[in-house]
């Protein structure tokens, strides 16, 4: 009734490839976009940009990158968190070396150093799989985290040992570093998102992303039909990487504003895989739904006792939000294995056939 | 099938839609202090003592006394779990409510406020850890690391293996070596030792531990096996201290020539090594146990009304009376600044020039009823930190006992490092603002 | 010249030079590597009678370890303790197994390895708030266990014995043999060698899969409190201890995900290869590099042998 496609006709080839195919779609992003890119910016406080909204986002990039990985090429991999750690080393490394460059020009950029260092860590994977594999990439997470403690010229030999933000401005409005607005941050971390999402989804949707998907559902018979499993593979290992890398540049350049490299632990690598798989392996959509709600759901458990005036102390607070999250994780797979992007699906055919059953 | 999936879509969108309501606005009559603490996670062991012993002194003040100058204090934990994250989280979700003073307790999360502190308007108290740079008050004015840096305690271990040698000449040709956590905490002394090995011509060996590899460190200790340090520091925290001083005990390192940072003083750590820990000193600004009328207040008023958490025989451990210490610095300073201000209710901006004008002397630790507790406390404009006096702890099998004088830092060598290390943080955040804040006369 | 010297001459004259040292190095490889061993060894019970990658292992150890020592602060006598903690393991495997894996049967691998990571998470919660996140010491000498050390004098230097790292070796040793036997003997062990071979036709048979996955996850508990014991007995019980479950990992993929055997052998070269590493070797590397070596070790074997030294050779058809 509400989500229905008849009656929308195609007459080019173009509207028929277009991102957003249904009208009712194309109007829901744009309500999205929409509340997130003035709604939110004009009413939200501080904390809601600061402390849900942007890490949101960037957690969502950085799960966007996994799943290219995990979810479309079927690739297990537990080195996220050291990847986004390269992303934000390169970072720091190349606005310090050229700080006259835009900030944002070398946040992107950062991407393609960690897409370099995954192509390396990825070469494993022509003659390991599953869960071999998931635990050799464990290597590169401890490697990495290793390099970030023990070269210091990874963060220009400072005493602290950690990286630290400067302040780096876009025209004229200070960007990164601790006299930049927080919605400022959050609109240009919002921009890079959804042009990167974008990007993703075409590349899903193209010659690429089906070479994924082919090697993903069974590698032997991807090979037969003619597709390099080496190229294939590694160019996943790539792309995942860039995307990690520049979720890991935002990370401390617009959320935390400095960083060491304890950040950038094994913890983070398993909180981004469980955002993939709670919100659903092999949908970028999903990724959304999954990094808010890992991220969010913890939050809300922490600070919803103490608005309510439920007097409750804050370890006994943090020992249950433990608990739930943990049974919740469970519930969830139980309930609904394919995750949370599955049950967008459902909602949509219920949507499209109500208020008829069938 | 169709109920459940209709159920869990309907928690998910209440979930979405939870909007965030702004926390409420703060009552005009109170002061609201937050504490940082973590009692979950790895680190824990040394979280709850130092989180008990802070919630409870200011509790006591009070119950006792009403609060500080007859305002009520509003104490607040949040929860940390030793995160960079969460320590994020929970500044942003405690900025609004206007805190007085931050205490972030995590040398991660210390690092990540160091530059908004300025911007907020919100002083961070990194009570002996931190930045040691930050101990410079014209460059970070605020940013306040009393009463001893890393770096003054690393100098402290360098001046007593010296007298226990006969001298500094004595020195030359030594090993001196760091187990350290490999992490920016765990770093902070090397470049002091270095510069000090230069001074005085000994040989500095580093050991570092890998934090996943806290409770593994066999190997490490094969390695000072072999180089036969003389004399060894350790920096440690949390789960790498008794495993560090269980694996000294295994290879039969002379217990007297360890030596740990004040932060490697838990009765905790020392506790699983029991007998074998007999002679482990660590470094320590404060007494410990409970012969102090300030502690039997604490007793009184909050824990034996069961107001506190901290479990009855624990009160008076060396972790707990730091916390205790560390709440006393934050009373001080909100009583100096209304002692400057005039006001009673203070904001930030007034604690930051209390915290700048501190000055507990011994008749002030008398009266809180401390004497004898800590040695006397003063900060200035220029100097965030003041270098006091340290001594050394010795485990006797059961507890700590105090085991050598009052002694001073090497501040001579500790304080250019100082300057020059907060110049070259300066200098790397292009637009660190200049210091606008006016310093107050001395009373 | 010198890199070369340092890698590849250096080391060996060291070794060769203090031969007391060398052998207290292998001691401690032996000792570490057989508790990575028993934690590897969990895994690989439950991986092959129920295909589950479980993460929650490393968890386990602290929980087992922590219920001991919870239950025997609060005055309960150290071997009745022991029982109960035994007794709570059950209890866990037997609701893991009603809770957990019997809605989630048929799911992919990788849902049951994300519902352990929930399970990791749950018993964090739990043990926390039931023992409180202080570290414990574990009551190591009112188990029995001997204290102290054995130091002998040899090789022109002296090797120290710890009493509890002899004590370790030898239960890790009785635990594998009796596993062992536990499986190639009895009834119950041949019914997990037909579910590990296919669940299909060992329900055909009419064994009952639910009842060995508790087994298989009690087995995996009592694994998990011998680790706890030993481990929290060389440091402290904290939880911290469940990152040293990592360290599980590459002994798994060296030694196989399904062999038993490749948990021991695997262990052994992981723990052996990594002090030697670190001690002969890291110091060039500034040390600390024991936290990555066990990884590349393991990779260097996996690019040889992709299935493990011991697993099974897999065979993929379209």
């Amino acid at each position: 009734m509400f989500y229905r496609e008849a009656g929308q006709y195609k007459t080019s080839y173009a509207a028929d490839q277009a991102t957003f195919p249904i009208l009712q779609d194309r109007i829901g992003i744009g309500i999205i976009l929409f509340v997130a890119a003035v709604i939110i910016p004009l009413f939200g406080n501080d904390f809601l940009l600061q402390a849900v909204m942007t890490p949101f986002l960037v957690f969502a990039l950085a799960t966007i990158g996994l799943n290219l990985l995990t979810g479309y090429t079927g690739l297990l991999s537990l080195g996220t968190g050291a990847f986004m750690g390269v992303g934000a080393y390169a970072c720091y490394k190349l606005t310090t070396i050229f700080p006259d460059v835009n900030i944002i020009v070398w946040i992107v950029c950062s991407g393609f150093f960690s897409a370099a260092v995954g192509v390396l860590f990825g070469l494993p994977s022509l003659r390991i799989k599953g869960f071999y594999l998931a635990v050799a990439t464990l290597a590169a997470q401890f490697f990495l985290s290793w390099c970030f403690i023990r070269v210091p010229w990874l963060y220009n030999y400072n005493v602290s040992g950690a990286i630290e933000v400067p302040q780096r401005s876009l025209f004229g409005i200070p960007v990164t570093g601790p006299n930049s607005a927080p919605v400022t941050r959050y609109l240009i971390v919002l921009t890079i998102v959804v042009v990167m999402t974008w990007l993703a989804s075409n590349l899903i949707r193209g010659r690429i992303g089906r070479m994924w998907m082919a090697v993903r559902d069974m590698d032997i018979a991807a090979e037969l039909i003619g597709i390099r499993l080496l190229n294939t593979k590694l160019l996943a290992f790539a792309v995942s990487s860039f995307y990690c890398g520049v979720a890991g540049a935002m990370m401390v350049f617009l959320w935390y504003g400095g960083a060491e490299a304890d950040v950038f632990s094994i913890n983070q690598s398993f909180t981004i895989l469980f955002m993939v798989i709670i919100g659903g392996l092999g949908s970028l959509v999903g990724s959304f739904f999954g990094a808010a709600l890992i991220y969010i759901l913890p939050i809300i458990l922490r600070f919803v006792p103490a608005e309510l005036g439920v007097p409750l102390n804050a370890a006994t607070v943090e020992h249950l939000t433990f608990i739930i999250v943990g049974a919740l994780i469970i519930v969830f797979l139980i309930v609904e294995p394919h995750g949370l992007a599955r049950l967008w699906q459902i909602a949509k055919q219920k949507l499209r056939v109500w208020p008829f059953p069938y | 099938m169709q109920k459940k999936h209709l159920v869990l879509g309907a928690a998910f969108a209440a979930l979405i839609g939870g909007v965030f309501v702004p926390p409420p606005a703060q009552a005009q009559d109170t002061i609201y202090i937050p504490l940082f603490t973590y009692r979950t996670g790895p680190f824990a062991g040394s979280g709850i003592p130092i989180a008990n012993g802070m919630a409870d002194y200011l509790n006591m003040l009070n119950e006792r006394d009403g609060g500080i100058g007859g305002v009520k204090l509003q104490v607040e934990e949040c929860e940390t779990g030793y995160d960079t994250k969460k320590g994020v989280e929970c500044y942003e979700s405690v900025k609004s409510k206007k805190p007085v003073v931050i205490n972030p307790y995590s040398t991660g999360i210390t690092l990540q406020l160091i530059p908004k502190a300025a911007v907020d308007k919100i002083p961070v108290l990194s009570m002996a850890y931190g930045l040691s740079a930050s101990a410079d008050g014209t460059n970070f004015p605020w940013v306040f690391n009393p009463p001893v840096t890393y770096w003054d305690g690393a100098s402290v271990f360098v001046k007593y293996a010296a007298q226990k040698e006969g001298g500094f000449d004595k020195l030359k040709g030594k090993k001196l070596g760091l187990v350290h956590l490999d992490a920016p905490y765990g770093k902070e002394p090397i470049p002091l030792l270095e510069a000090l090995a230069k001074e005085y011509g000994f040989e500095l060996k580093l050991y570092p531990v890998p934090a996943s590899e806290m409770q593994n460190q066999s190997s490490l200790w094969l390695n000072v096996r072999r180089d036969r340090p003389d004399w060894i520091y350790l920096q440690g925290w949390g789960a790498m201290n008794p495993t560090a001083v269980k694996e000294a005990a295994k290879i039969n390192f002379p217990m007297d020539r360890l030596i740990g940072v004040w932060w490697s003083g838990g009765d905790d750590d020392a506790r699983p090594a029991g007998d074998g820990a007999k002679g482990y000193s660590s470094l320590d600004f404060h007494a410990v146990g409970t012969d102090f009328p300030v502690i039997k207040d604490i007793q009184k008023y909050v824990v034996d009304k069961g107001k506190s958490q901290v479990q009855k025989e624990k009160v008076g451990e060396n972790l707990y009376n730091r916390g205790v210490y560390n709440s006393m610095l934050v009373a001080e300073a909100i009583r100096t600044a209304q002692q400057l201000t005039g006001k009673k209710v203070v904001t930030g901006e007034d604690v930051r020039r209390g915290l700048e004008q501190l000055n507990i002397t011994e008749d002030r630790l008398k009266e809180m009823g401390a004497a004898g507790f800590a040695a006397p406390v003063r900060t200035s404009c220029t100097d965030h930190n003041g270098h006091h006096k340290v001594f050394m702890a010795t485990w006797d099998g059961t507890k700590w006992v105090k085991s050598s004088d009052w002694m001073e830092p090497i501040k001579d060598k500790v304080r250019p490092l100082i300057e020059s290390a907060a110049k070259t943080y300066v200098e790397s955040n292009a637009g660190w603002p200049k210091r606008t804040e006016p310093c107050d006369k001395s009373s | 010249m010198d890199v070369l010297h340092h890698i590849f001459v250096d080391p060996f004259v060291q070794m060769a030079q203090a031969p007391d040292l060398l052998v207290q190095t292998l001691w401690e490889g032996l000792v570490g590597g057989i508790l990575y061993a028993l934690i590897a060894l969990g895994f690989v019970l439950i991986f092959k009678a129920s295909g589950v990658f479980n993460f929650a292992q490393g968890i386990m150890v602290v929980f087992a370890a922590l219920t001991l020592v919870g239950l025997h602060e609060k005055g309960v006598p150290a071997y009745l303790a022991l029982a109960l903690t035994i007794l709570v393991m059950f209890g866990l495997a037997f609701s893991v197994e009603r809770l957990m894996l019997r809605p989630l049967v048929n799911q992919p691998d990788i849902i049951l390895f994300m519902a352990t990571f929930g399970l990791t998470y749950f018993l964090i919660g739990l043990g926390e708030l039931i023992f409180g996140g202080e570290p414990k010491v574990m009551i190591a000498s009112e188990l029995g266990l001997p204290k102290g050390s054995i130091d002998l004098n040899m090789l022109g230097g002296f090797i120290s014995l710890q009493k509890i790292d002899i004590a370790a070796t030898i239960i890790a040793s009785v635990m594998v043999v009796s596993l062992a036997v536990f499986f190639q003997k009895t009834r119950i062990g041949r019914a997990l060698r037909a579910v590990a071979d296919s669940h299909k036709a060992a329900l055909s048979v009419g064994i009952s899969l639910e009842q060995i996955w508790v087994i298989v996850w009690f087995t995996a508990g009592i694994v998990a409190l011998a680790t706890g014991i030993m481990w929290g007995a060389r440091s402290e019980v904290s939880f911290a201890l469940q990152i040293i479950a990592l360290k599980a990992l590459p002994v798994l993929i060296l030694g196989g995900f399904t062999s038993i055997p490749g948990a021991i052998v695997g262990g052994l070269i992981i723990g052996i290869g990594e002090k030697l590493g670190e001690f002969y070797w890291g110091p060039l590397l500034g040390s600390g590099i024991e936290s990555w070596l066990a990884y590349f070790i393991a990779l260097l074997f996996l690019l040889f042998r992709p299935q493990g030294l011991f697993g099974e050779r897999i065979i993929e058809r379209i």
